[in-house]
């Protein structure tokens, strides 16, 4: 009987192994964390808008990763989207007046916090709110403000052509 | 001219009649599962044999094809400056090809073969013929439990070679090349969508049914000799491999 309940055991195993692959692949569920767990702190900021940022995108001040976005939320209170900073607690200077922006890293890539650091001599402690924000820049937004700036000064244009100086001669 | 007219017609022939005589095999094996399933013990030492026996094989190649799409997809993307999606490219591509197809061929090679070989010796050395002298059904206790346990193993390899190609296209990306950790999970997790995954499983579960059920049955019509059972195990690798390839162009335009 003892070869039979090897045969059992890896058997179970190789099931149990197919399982668990297959319970990875539909939850995705893997330490994405970024290793500074135990000790880190949450700064909150609000946004009118965050364009297509995620739970997970990276902070960071000057280039350099400093925490994570740990929760994105709406507030119905303030109408707002409210975006959860987890900061790696070896950061723990960062003035109190620095402002939080969306960018898109690269023309394709993902968005990121960037933080950029105020002039103040306090610094943000757990649970503070980042006060000064810029919201994502929405591609479709900025190519209409320039289309109708284009469409406003051609019709400028077209308003002062009679006034024009005449065509140079030849 | 008529002689190859003739030849052609003959080939053609015999490639309906062993479509023909693959999909009465089947029929009777769907028939006889009711009662195969009552076997249990059987079922589970075939799991055995063409799932945990191929594990090796398949994780090792699994996380080989992951590191080579991390460098390959790294290669790429940082281009356009986007190697954020790395995540997301190599994920979709094992999920929905690179997964099931490799382990399908792998499964052919490793599990199939011997399948093959063993029920095609079964049949060299008669042992076939004596189980049928004493009532006993080949197809219910040889062939059956063999087939089920290919099929219950292929959408498990299957998902173990997904799993670990992701692990090693992270190993690749994010370990070796750089690329941002949570960009690249955050990002594969926001484009991986369930659907992903049940098409890879499917084509796990459908590539399982073809490539064992193509094994047993070249082995058990495989000719009585030791040039037959050899010729069989070679058909079952050659059949095995297209019609993986030809069902997964099918799946994919019937999915997509």
């Amino acid at each position: 009987m003892r070869p039979s309940r090897a045969i059992d055991l890896s058997t179970g195993l190789f099931v149990l192994l197919g399982f668990a692959a297959i319970l990875f692949l539909v939850t995705q569920i893997t330490n994405r964390e970024f290793s500074l767990t135990s000790d880190s702190y949450h700064l909150q900021a609000q946004f009118e808008n965050i364009g297509g940022l995620k739970v997970g995108a990276p902070v960071s001040m000057a280039g350099v990763t400093v925490g994570r976005v740990d929760s994105i939320g709406y507030s119905m209170d303030a109408l707002k989207a409210i975006v959860m900073l987890r900061i790696d607690g070896s950061y723990n200077r960062i003035p109190n007046d620095s402002d939080a922006s969306i960018f898109t890293a690269g023309l394709l890539g993902g968005q990121y916090i960037g933080l950029t650091p105020g002039g103040s001599e306090e610094y943000y402690k757990d649970g503070d709110r980042v006060e000064f924000v810029q919201d994502a820049i929405v591609l479709e937004n900025l190519i209409s403000k320039y289309l109708f700036s284009q469409a406003g000064k051609q019709s400028e244009h077209n308003a002062d052509s009679t006034t024009e100086p005449p065509a140079p001669k030849e | 001219m008529t002689d190859l007219a003739g030849e052609l017609l003959g080939s053609a022939r015999y490639f309906v009649e062993r479509v023909g005589a693959i999909a009465r095999f089947l029929v009777r094996l769907i028939a006889l599962i009711p009662a195969g399933l009552l076997r249990f013990r059987l079922i589970v030492a075939q799991v055995y044999n063409a799932g945990a026996l191929s594990l090796v094989i398949i994780m090792t190649s699994g996380l080989f094809v992951g590191m080579v799409l991390g460098l390959q997809g790294y290669d790429l993307l940082q281009r356009f400056g986007s190697e954020d999606s790395l995540g997301t490219g190599a994920a979709l591509a094992l999920l929905r090809e690179l997964g099931p197809v490799v382990t399908a061929l792998l499964f052919a090679g490793r599990a199939g073969t011997a399948l093959a070989s063993e029920i095609g010796l079964m049949r060299a050395t008669d042992q076939l013929t004596a189980m049928e002298m004493m009532a006993v059904d080949p197809m219910k206790y040889v062939v059956l439990p063999r087939f089920l346990g290919g099929v219950i193993s292929m959408p498990l390899l299957t998902a173990a070679f997904i799993a670990i190609g992701i692990f090693g296209v992270q190993l690749v990306g994010v370990q070796m090349l750089g690329v941002d950790q949570g960009s690249f999970w955050s990002q594969m997790r926001a484009a991986v969508e369930f659907d992903d995954v049940r098409e890879g499983l499917i084509k796990g579960v459908v590539f399982g049914i073809a490539c064992s059920l193509i094994a047993v049955f070249e082995g058990y019509h495989a000719e009585p000799t030791a040039e037959g059972v050899g010729r069989a195990t070679t058909r079952t690798v050659v059949v095995s491999a297209v019609l993986t390839l030809v069902l997964d162009y099918l799946l994919t335009a019937f999915m997509l």
